[in-house]
């Protein structure tokens, strides 16, 4: 009996001990997108800071928030969306740490040093940005090019008719939908909402499937000929599968940016503030870029891009594709509500 | 009056989890479901609504007026349905393997239940890529097909309700199989060569003897498969390819992408009431038959 309280004690003893008045862990828990981290470049932030990173992952904003919201798992960076990272700002669920007076902070390149949702990057900082648009396998085509409009994946050809799959981000097809049909991308009117269901619903029978994750491997493996696909996606698909092409709509590309920020409460809050700064190292952010596929917001990181990245115009964007671009905004209630009601209704 | 004592102490564990970990959330549930919604997403835990039930049935139109919303119904209905139809289906295959099992010599009907548990050592979510690999264009069905020249179509049932339906009976057949196999290996031999020596036919003796023994276990595998199989949505949008939303996809897209929890709590309700409903009503007709 005696030696077996004795082993127990000696057990709990290390629970008793005064925790000694150290600073923080050297630890870091980074909930980012899947997919969007370089297991090398984390590698070498480990080496080089002796700070240990686990790496979650989330699809989409939403599911991030609602992982947040529910409190208790201790994220000390996430990494939302421009409008999302806005409400999260006005909630007090993320907290300042003035990103300019870091020592990398500097290189924060114009427009993206300023952004409307988080004016003089008090509270983030940026990390990959990048268009949503159409990716195609010209195959089928006999050496012939699609239009650039969203008119050949919501009213698609015999060729690519049961062939393409959309994005299941209730946002994106969404999106894709009103631009089309030259609506505001955050419409909340009634009858636009209708036409809206009544393109995506005409549409559902040509659509093989709706998901957001695995599109890569599904274009690479010919699976799907076109995809409502993310610009880095298509890259690293294209990479995979030479002669991919990528295609910005005129009627409206929707233009996104995520970034790091530092979660209210963050366990280890000077771990996250030393690897926002590694991130925003040229040659780090041009590292990460190389694995993602997407264009980052770091002066001087060109010089470190592959050549594949610098040369393909869906990840490099040219000049006159700027007017297309509609940046992500905030919608109003009203307009989720009906971006809800009409997914919902698609898929009842 | 110790014993009482020793009783209470001993069910005091049992029932303190029950209570902590069953009741509770459950009464959390259900309180969440009549709170308002809060701008981001959470509740407001002041404001008391009964928004979210009347949004399962009703929506408002242009003129702000009320009217019936059968969105919600349709989903259910279609859950229901292939619940129903993966009952039927793990039903029509597990009890013949349950009877083949139960009727191995002993030392091989362990080897049975050991080999009908091997894939519960891998997570279902791999278990379902592993049959996108399978089913999917270019896949290795694809291929064999095609190699042995029985096929020239390219082969493509993956993203289609069949493909759900394969993944559903796929994932749920060991939760119908071990419950019939156990009331199976328990019936006396006796009572089957009973029948026999009294001129029963072998069809006769399957269902007069055999089937009446085996409801105890059709009836916890039917249960065991089609509750869980109500919120399944693994299978429904990794392999039917997310074209058609289950119960399980609506209620977690609340808690989600639509940031409506008493909505998501509301709907996790119902389906909790019309489970209940049912196997209450199960229970009072079994009671009265064996009565």
């Amino acid at each position: 009996m005696f030696v077996r309280l004795a082993a127990l004690a000696a057990l709990a003893l290390p629970l008793l001990m005064p925790q000694p008045a150290r600073a923080q862990a050297k630890e870091l828990l980074l909930f980012n997108w899947s997919n969007y981290t370089s297991p090398a470049l984390l590698k070498r932030f480990e080496a080089e800071t002796g700070i240990k990173v686990t790496l979650d992952t989330y699809d989409t904003n939403e599911g991030m928030l609602a992982k947040l919201q529910a409190g208790g798992a201790g994220y000390d960076i996430v990494v939302p969306t421009g409008p999302t990272l806005k409400g999260m700002i006005r909630d007090g669920l993320v907290q300042k740490i003035d990103t300019t007076s870091l020592p990398n902070g500097k290189n924060i390149r114009a427009p993206f040093d300023n952004p409307d949702f988080d004016p003089g990057r008090a509270y983030s900082a940026p990390y990959m940005w990048g268009t949503t648009g159409i990716a195609y396998d010209p195959a089928p085509l006999n050496g012939g090019k699609l239009t650039d409009s969203w008119k050949e994946i919501l009213e698609p050809r015999p060729e690519y008719a049961g062939k393409l799959a959309m994005l299941a981000d209730m946002g994106e097809v969404y999106y894709a939908a009103a631009f089309y049909l030259g609506f505001d991308g955050c419409t909340d009117k009634a009858e636009e909402g209708q036409k809206i269901l009544d393109l995506l619903t005409k549409q559902k029978p040509q659509v093989k499937l709706y998901s957001a994750s695995g599109t890569i491997d599904r274009m690479a493996s010919g699976e799907t000929l076109m995809h409502h696909m993310w610009n880095g996606s298509y890259h690293r698909a294209q990479v995979k599968k030479p002669g991919l092409l990528y295609i910005y709509p005129r009627e409206g590309v929707n233009l996104w940016g995520d970034n790091f920020a530092v979660a209210k409460g963050a366990p280890h809050l000077e771990s996250a503030k030393a690897f926002i700064n590694f991130m925003l190292d040229p040659k780090n952010a041009a590292e990460a870029s190389n694995y993602t596929g997407y264009n980052n917001a770091v002066t001087g990181s060109d010089q470190y891009l592959n050549d594949s990245l610098r040369n393909d115009p869906a990840v490099n964007m040219p000049a006159d594709m700027v007017s297309r671009l509609r940046p992500t905004r905030e919608c109003s209630r009203a307009s989720l509500d009906l971006r809800e009601k009409i997914w919902t209704r698609l898929q009842r | 009056m110790t014993a009482v004592w020793r009783r209470a102490a001993l069910l005091a564990p049992s029932l303190g989890w029950i209570a902590a970990f069953l009741v509770l959330p459950l009464c959390l549930m259900a309180y969440v479901s009549t709170l308002a919604r809060g701008p981001m997403g959470g509740v407001d835990w002041n404001h008391h609504t009964a928004d979210a039930y009347v949004q399962f049935l009703f929506e408002r139109d242009l003129m702000d007026r009320l009217v019936v919303n059968t969105d919600y119904l349709r989903i259910f209905g279609r859950s229901f349905a292939l619940a129903g139809g993966t009952t039927v289906l793990t039903l029509l295959i597990g009890f013949p393997t349950a009877i083949w099992m139960a009727f191995q010599p002993p030392s091989r009907r362990l080897l049975l239940v050991f080999i009908i548990t091997v894939p519960f050592w891998t997570n279902i979510l791999v278990r379902n890529y592993a049959w996108i690999l399978l089913l999917r264009t270019g896949g290795l069905i694809d291929t064999l097909l095609r190699a042995s020249g029985l096929s020239n179509e390219p082969f493509s049932i993956l993203y289609t309700p069949l493909a759900t339906g394969i993944g559903l009976t796929y994932s749920f057949l060991p939760y119908m199989v071990l419950p019939i196999y156990v009331s199976l290996e328990k019936i006396d031999r006796r009572l089957v060569e009973a029948a026999f020596d009294l001129g029963a036919s072998r069809w006769a003796a399957f269902r007069r003897v055999i089937l009446p023994l085996a409801m105890p276990g059709v009836m916890g595998g039917a249960i065991l498969v089609f509750v869980p199989g109500l919120g399944a949505f693994i299978s429904p949008e990794l392999l039917g390819g997310a074209k058609s939303m289950m119960i399980g996809s609506l209620i977690q897209q609340q808690f989600g992408q639509s940031r409506n929890w008493p909505f998501g709590a509301a709907l996790a309700f119902v389906l909790f009431a019309l489970v209940l409903l049912a196997l209450g009503a199960h229970q009072l007709r079994y009671r009265r038959e064996a009565r």
